[in-house]
């Protein structure tokens, strides 16, 4: 740099060889003090807990039956840094799902919600359950029940005692 | 308990209803809650360094195209329409405006070497516009009218039919 030989500079230029390890020391432990990049989960203002369940109520939209929290697909990855970002930026959980579904439809939900036209989904198997459980209720009782006996059986008097005679008779 | 024996087969009756209903629909028919509702606008930067401000192309008829360069082959198929497209309706108010998405940026732009596109080309490289467009898949192309409204969603490869059919139907809005 300078070429001048000086004793100051040449101090000045030992303090400044010197300097470079003690600053990047400071630099780090500066950036992660003031949480800077939210790299890792602990330095990050918004906790992973929730970015992981506001993802898991979103349908990753490139693949079959699996959440963006699970998806390990980059549009599920994308998805998962927006919605982090959109927490970290002061959204409610609810909000950020929202937004989702305002671009998506409610086709990115999971689960869908239990209102309106919805709750047939969440009551009709339950519904299905509790008429299979009667349909099975009445025809266990029908099987187990005793047949009365329809009408009595009437036995000729003569044959009676035909059978009774030859029972005697057996030795 | 002659009842009961109709009530197995007419049990299944809703179940198959719901089966041909299901089976009627065209799979690729993904209704979009964004059509009619203002496009989301976004800035990006082409290939070339140069801004593509959705803003700035209010008063204009806007085909916005999400592809990628691995999506073969209809990002192949759909590249010369979206080209031929721009070439013939660029003196009428048309820009065609070309996002590709969860791709490399080299690979974006062999892409767009390669087919030699004119029109303008950005990389989507955090996704969040294709995600404001609740783009499911590429490609994927939303028609955008002059006052900025999303008019219509083409999902899978655009031919020269589609593409004139969307684009002359809002030509011809005055609205």
């Amino acid at each position: 740099m300078a070429s001048g030989g000086a004793a100051a500079r040449n101090r000045s230029a030992v303090l400044t060889a010197a300097i470079p390890p003690l600053l990047w020391v400071l630099i780090v432990f500066s950036g992660s003090a003031l949480g800077q990049a939210p790299a890792s989960p602990v330095a990050s203002p918004v906790s992973e807990e929730t970015v992981h369940s506001v993802a898991a109520q979103l349908r990753c939209v490139v693949c079959q039956n699996l959440s963006v929290a699970d998806s390990p697909s980059e549009m599920a990855n994308q998805m998962r840094a927006l919605v982090r970002e959109r927490l970290a930026a002061g959204e409610q959980p609810a909000q950020v799902v929202q937004y989702f579904v305002d671009r998506y439809g409610e086709w990115i939900l999971l689960s869908p919600r239990r209102q309106g036209f919805n709750l047939l989904v969440w009551l009709a198997p339950a519904l299905a359950v509790l008429a299979g459980l009667g349909v099975v209720a009445v025809v266990v009782s029908r099987w187990t029940r005793r047949r009365p006996s329809r009408t009595p059986v009437v036995v000729d008097p003569v044959m009676a005692e035909r059978i009774r005679r030859e029972l005697e008779s057996q030795p | 308990m002659r009842a009961a024996r109709w009530l197995i087969p007419l049990a299944a009756v809703p179940v198959l209803a719901l089966l041909a209903y299901g089976f009627r629909l065209g799979p690729r028919d993904i209704p979009s809650p964004l059509v009619g509702r203002p496009a989301a606008v976004f800035a990006l930067k082409t290939f070339e360094g140069a801004p593509v401000d959705l803003s700035r192309l209010q008063g204009q008829v806007v085909v916005l195209n999400f592809w990628a360069s691995w999506c073969r082959p209809a990002c192949y198929e759909e590249a010369p329409v979206l080209e031929r497209g721009w070439r013939a309706y660029r003196q009428r108010g048309v820009t065609v405006v070309g996002v590709g998405i969860q791709d490399t940026v080299d690979a974006g732009l062999k892409f767009v070497t390669d087919f030699g596109l004119s029109f303008p080309n950005a990389q989507d490289t955090a996704g969040k516009v294709a995600i404001d467009y609740g783009v499911y898949g590429v490609p994927e192309t939303f028609f955008i009218d002059r006052q900025g409204r999303i008019r219509a969603k083409h999902v899978g490869a655009l031919s020269d039919t589609d593409f004139r059919e969307h684009v002359e139907r809002l030509l011809a809005d005055r609205g």
